[in-house]
């Protein structure tokens, strides 16, 4: 029976918690890249382009989150890439958001009705800037209390990296609770630090959804 | 041809978990969705809590927590029962969400109705109100199962014998990690879009005003 502290056990899980933040904050920022391209795609004109996107979405969204992470992890290395956890982690996440926020950013634009570009298109105006100047800013809108809610999706799907041996949260907890043999603490505490993270985030998206549904 | 064997085994115990998770997920969801309809101020704080408290952590925390630390407090599970428990605790909480939405489409009138015939309040949860709630959340309901299998791939962490585990053992056996995982994968995909496509079928017959 280890002596460590259940005060020393929560430090630790707290500061391994910043490598779970940084991982969400990274696959969020690539998973947005990816999402716009998607979500640009589907809303184009070429209609190969398009249904390579919705291809891309239903691969992603119909697929195991650590079969994406497996798949980064063994296959960059055969396109010669050095791959390291941290990377496989950070690939695999991205792709993975960048599926979901492309299906919520297009069905955010879906919403935005036929007659938004018609207007826009009488004005003279070309398609890219119909979509800059009339139909984002409008979808942006309705864009909002999704994406924060994907976030807690998101957070949440960082703990999968800890299989592919990324140290995170949830893998800091693990490697604690086998060294301690105390994993009703150490698991707990771990739920709780989650829990923490994504309950603000949580109540931030039905406080947003709830302002859009009076506007 | 063994590898393909194994691999198939393998989705075989994924889609039993995900099926007896399914079943048992949907009745505690509809117990839980009950309770907070009819069980007062304490039965909506304890099914609010208890949906919050799963929403926001993450399936493979809770998967260590009833596998590795409830034997702590006690309740020793084997590796099958534990990844089922842990996915029917998951499952329910999404879908009991699920469900509120499925009853708020439901009007009051429906209730008022089976009252009327004289049905006691229970009855007409059963047989009026809940029916037409599960027709009204079918397809996200069947989407939250399907989400369920796919998230399933994390339980060969506690070594129980499903998809992944199947091809973590191939690919450890015969170092071509990246096919044996393709191949996974699309193992996976095919579960997913067959259980989406039986379930909404299913629906389609058997549910109420044949919607879904």
């Amino acid at each position: 029976m280890s002596t460590i502290a259940t005060g020393t056990i929560l430090w630790t899980l707290i500061q391994s918690a910043r490598w779970t933040l940084a991982l969400s904050l990274v696959a969020f920022l690539g998973g947005g890249a990816a999402g716009l391209v998607v979500m640009l795609l589907r809303a184009g004109r070429s209609a190969a382009l398009a249904r390579a996107a919705a291809l891309y979405i239903d691969l992603f969204q119909g697929t195991p989150l650590l079969m994406q992470m497996f798949m980064a992890y063994f296959g960059l290395p055969l396109l010669g890439v050095e791959v390291s956890p941290w990377l496989a982690a950070a690939l695999g996440l991205t792709l993975y958001a960048g599926a979901y926020l492309g299906e919520i950013w297009r069905g955010a634009v879906q919403a935005i009705g036929q007659g938004q570009w018609d207007a826009a298109a009488s004005l003279g105006l070309g398609r890219a800037r119909q979509l800059r100047l009339v139909i984002l800013p409008q979808a942006l809108r309705l864009a909002v209390p999704p994406t924060v809610g994907f976030l807690v999706q998101l957070v949440k799907a960082t703990a999968v990296a800890s299989i592919v041996g990324f140290r995170e949260l949830t893998r800091t907890a693990e490697i604690i609770s086998n060294a301690t043999f105390r994993p009703l603490v150490v698991y707990g505490l771990a739920a709780l630090i989650y829990f923490a993270l994504c309950l603000p985030l949580t109540v931030g998206a039905r406080a947003l959804e709830r302002r859009l549904g009076r506007a | 041809m063994d590898d393909l064997a194994a691999l198939l085994a393998g989705a075989a115990i994924t889609l039993g978990l995900a099926g007896a998770s399914g079943i048992a997920g949907m009745a505690l969801a509809i117990a839980a969705a009950g309770l907070q309809r009819g069980g007062g101020r304490a039965g909506r704080l304890a099914v609010g809590l208890y949906v919050e408290l799963i929403r926001n952590t993450p399936f493979l925390v809770q998967l260590f927590f009833v596998f590795f630390a409830l034997p702590a407090a006690g309740l020793r599970l084997g590796a099958w029962t534990a990844a089922c428990l842990a996915m029917t605790l998951n499952l329910a909480a999404y879908a009991t969400e699920v469900l509120r939405g499925g009853f708020a489409a439901v009007s009051p009138g429906q209730h008022e109705a089976g009252r009327a015939l004289g049905l006691r309040p229970l009855a007409v949860f059963r047989l009026v109100v809940l029916p037409q709630a599960i027709a009204a959340s079918y397809p996200a309901l069947v989407s939250q199962i399907v989400i369920m299998l796919l998230e399933s791939a994390v339980v060969s962490t506690i070594a129980v014998r499903d998809l992944t585990y199947a091809a973590d053992l191939i690919q450890a056996r015969s170092f071509r990690a990246f096919q044996t995982y393709a191949l996974a994968t699309a193992l996976y995909l095919a579960l997913a879009v067959g259980l989406r496509r039986l379930l909404l079928g299913a629906g389609r017959r058997m549910l109420a005003g044949g919607r879904g």
